[in-house]
């Protein structure tokens, strides 16, 4: 026989402020728990969705980033001319021979004007081809530079970010003066948190001779493997070819990794404080109750439906505190954050992404913590003799 | 003395769930313990920084270089008493995990300004010696157990190629503020590579280190070099050690501020489990509460009485907690710390805020079992069942 589930619910209502303390311990441990694996999966989703599934990306061998990277004029114009690269109706390769480089820029004050921090922001010289083989890309402000000027186009993220880049104002860099013409928003990728311009007139201005990466895109999604060949098999060519997606999703790595060795570390230590405030609550609990206990014995409960009932307490507090966190993490979604990627050594901005995955492992997570906290007590509660316990009051 | 006593008396009735109280008090004040010496080693770079030191680099950003021949410039400048270079090299040795920072610098000059590493005078002239010879620190030796003689092949990132460098020194901190956690070799090697393989790269610099005369003309002296530079092809900008090595810190801060936010959020934990104890046990003794005022204790002499037992249940797990950060701090150092920070020190600030935390924990856990008891009306006590 089964102990209804509503006198499960009654006991934790009848002590309102120990539920709520207990359970509000076990709150903040999912919130913590929740909120950083949020931050990793945002990073994630961010520098994935940077990448198109059909496009790939070609750096130096031995390079991890595009700044380090350095490829040839020669070299580009040989990766340009493989027959697994698309071409357009004009017959030319879907090609986008770039520069990226870092610029150290003053981050905003709050009022809006330059304050003392620094961070480096990466600007990317692109040719006409290469906002073709972006179409994530919009403007959302102004318009586009113009090929052969010193204009550049700022990501929505770097607009929000730093001083002295809105509408209207220059940079000066590279002994002249950049005008900001137009602020774009590329859908929450990488490529908001960059500033762009003609490919011509920064790598001249920056005294690059060759380019940082070079992006084509692929005939068909599954010429991948025969390009790689290609590639592999020619000696004039010492570049390394990833697809764009892969190559972002690397960049992450580092800074991924940190995030949730960071988040798991900190919530097991954390949860230890939640799990010993629920072995206190549950142990009360069976204190408090024993006649009560001995009374549901002598009616014929088993003792596996104590053992079932107290379990079942402690994981209805436990859930009960794992979703109040839950909900409170999920209004995390509406911040940015925005941190230097350790890899590549430039800002990066990205939002708290809740996932399905991380609601289920954050149940879990709350569940486990009632169980480990409730079992002891529920042992004990299970064990009592009728008679001691009829006694006990 | 009596009161004392009760006290005692009354927190040990139950057992069991004082001393889950105390553990969970001594974890999380210790964890808090930690988190704050993790968000203080963040700045020990910095802290290391020496006052007469500025660090000038090119004013678009660390990637791009600075030609060598500001050296010269940079040393006549008024007030300058020595410059050096040093050049991030940015090589993977074994692979990405054992990271270590390496450096190419101009050798006798760079080590005159950092009188705080301190060389065995034989190490020394063979690590001049030798063009190929490497300089490691004594924290680095320790970690990846590098001796004197030992070669180390290392890949550019940065500068492509495989270089074979051999440790002909380790030299030690003169305290133990020094950070001796990087290699450091010389920019002749590096040059000479560069003019060999790829001309156009060679003949640059990453940072000047300048040292000046007098801490009191840092300011003029980095105007003075910014000046000397202004719209040239690689403008510079100068800053002290300090404010350079915080830069680095200012990039991550968004993370360093949630570890540090975070390690608040611990105290809050505790804060209701410490809370919760002391209203359970206050709810149990409503009855013992009543008697007392029953007998002629005022309502402040039970609201005491509690506080007391909240106070000495927070104290002793903030004690045990602050006698047991040191260790825990330096098994956290030996296990993971150790690849990602050069020191790890548990600072006096961090016990003051344990203990104060503790203090605040007790009474805050104490509050509304207080109240409640203070207005509890004498005959509703005494009817009260547990």
């Amino acid at each position: 026989m089964k102990l209804p589930l509503v006198y499960v619910a009654r006991n934790l209502w009848v002590r309102r402020l120990t539920t709520a303390l207990t359970a509000g311990g076990m709150a903040l441990v999912v919130f913590v728990f929740a909120a950083v694996l949020m931050l990793e999966a945002g990073l994630r989703q961010t520098l994935v969705a940077t990448g198109s599934a059909d496009n790939v990306l070609a750096i130096r061998k031995g390079a991890a980033t595009e700044v380090q990277s350095g490829i040839a004029r020669e070299q580009a114009a040989l990766i340009e001319s493989l027959p697994q690269v698309a071409r357009d109706a004009d017959g030319r390769a879907r090609v986008s021979k770039e520069v990226v480089v870092l610029n150290s820029l003053p981050k905003r004050s709050d009022d809006g004007s330059a304050s003392a921090t620094r961070s480096n922001v990466p600007i990317r010289g692109v040719p006409p081809m290469g906002l073709a083989l972006r179409p994530q890309l919009k403007l959302v402000q102004g318009r586009m530079f113009r090929p052969g000027s010193s204009e550049i186009v700022v990501g929505a993220s770097v607009a929000r970010q730093f001083a002295g880049v809105e509408l209207g104002q220059s940079l000066s860099f590279a002994q002249r003066q950049w005008q900001v013409v137009g602020v774009f928003d590329a859908g929450r990728t990488a490529f908001d948190s960059e500033i762009w311009g003609d490919a011509e007139q920064l790598s001249q201005a920056f005294r690059r001779f060759g380019y940082s990466s070079v992006i084509a895109q692929l005939d068909s999604p599954d010429a991948f493997e025969a390009l790689l060949a290609a590639v592999e098999t020619d000696p004039r060519l010492t570049v390394e070819i990833k697809r764009e997606r892969q190559f972002y999703e690397d960049q992450s790595r580092a800074l991924s990794n940190f995030l949730r060795f960071l988040g798991l570390t900190l919530s097991v230590i954390f949860s230890l404080g939640a799990v010993i405030g629920a072995a206190i609550t549950m142990y009360a609990a069976v204190a408090t109750r024993t006649g009560e206990i001995g009374t549901l014995r002598a009616l014929g409960f088993a003792r596996r439906s104590i053992l079932a009932a107290f379990l079942l307490e402690s994981l209805l507090l436990a859930l009960s505190g794992g979703l109040v966190g839950l909900v409170a993490a999920s209004f995390l979604q509406a911040i940015t954050i925005s941190t230097t990627n350790f890899q590549s050594f430039s800002e990066l901005a990205f939002s708290f992404a809740l996932t399905p995955g991380i609601v289920v492992n954050s149940v879990a997570f709350a569940l486990a913590m009632g169980l480990i906290g409730g079992f002891l007590p529920a042992v004990k509660a299970s064990r009592m003799k009728i008679v001691d316990a009829l006694r006990a009051d | 003395m009596f009161f004392l006593k009760l006290v005692v008396r009354n927190a040990l009735r139950a057992r069991l769930r004082t001393a889950l109280t105390v553990l969970g008090l001594v974890i999380a004040l210790a964890a808090f313990g930690l988190l704050q010496t993790v968000v203080q080693a963040w700045y020990a770079g910095a802290d290391a920084a020496s006052p007469t030191r500025l660090v000038s680099r090119n004013s678009i950003s660390l990637v791009f270089p600075l030609p060598i021949y500001y050296r010269d410039k940079i040393r006549a400048i008024d007030g300058v008493r020595g410059v050096a270079t040093s050049n991030w090299f940015g090589g993977v040795w074994r692979d990405e995990r054992s990271f270590f920072a390496q450096f190419a610098v101009d050798s006798p000059q760079f080590f005159a300004m950092y009188p705080e590493f301190i060389f065995e005078p034989g190490q020394w002239a063979d690590f001049l010696r030798d063009r190929r010879g490497a300089a490691v620190g004594r924290q680095l030796a320790d970690l990846y157990g590098f001796k004197v003689g030992d070669r180390l092949p290392i890949r550019g990132t940065i500068y492509p190629g495989n270089h074979e460098f051999t440790v002909r020194a380790i030299y030690e901190g003169r305290d133990e503020a020094t950070i001796t956690r990087q290699m450091y070799f010389h920019y002749d090697y590096l040059n000479e590579y560069l003019k060999a393989r790829f001309p156009r790269g060679a003949n640059n610099v990453g940072v000047f280190v300048v040292d000046v005369t007098d801490p009191a003309r840092v300011a003029d002296v980095a105007r003075t070099i910014d000046a000397e530079f202004a719209n040239s092809l690689a403008e510079t900008l100068t800053e002290t050690e300090k404010a350079f090595q915080l830069s680095f810190v200012a990039m991550v801060e968004t993370i360093v501020r949630v570890i540090s936010s975070v390690s608040y959020i611990v105290i809050l934990i505790i804060l209701a489990v410490a809370a919760n104890t002391m209203a359970m046990t206050a709810r149990e003794r409503l009855a013992e509460y009543a008697t007392l005022k029953a007998l002629g204790f005022g309502p402040s002499f039970v609201a005491r009485l509690i506080l007391a037992e909240s106070l000495v249940i927070a104290v002793t797990g903030g004690a045990i907690a602050i006698a047991l950060t040191p260790p825990v701090a330096a098994g956290f150092f030996d296990a993971v710390g150790r690849t990602v920070f050069a020191r790890f020190e548990v600072e006096p600030s961090t016990y003051l805020l344990q203990a104060a935390a503790a203090l605040a924990l007790g009474l805050l856990a104490a509050l509304v079992p207080m109240v409640r008891s203070a207005r509890l009306k004498i005959v509703d006590g005494l009817r009260h069942v547990g």
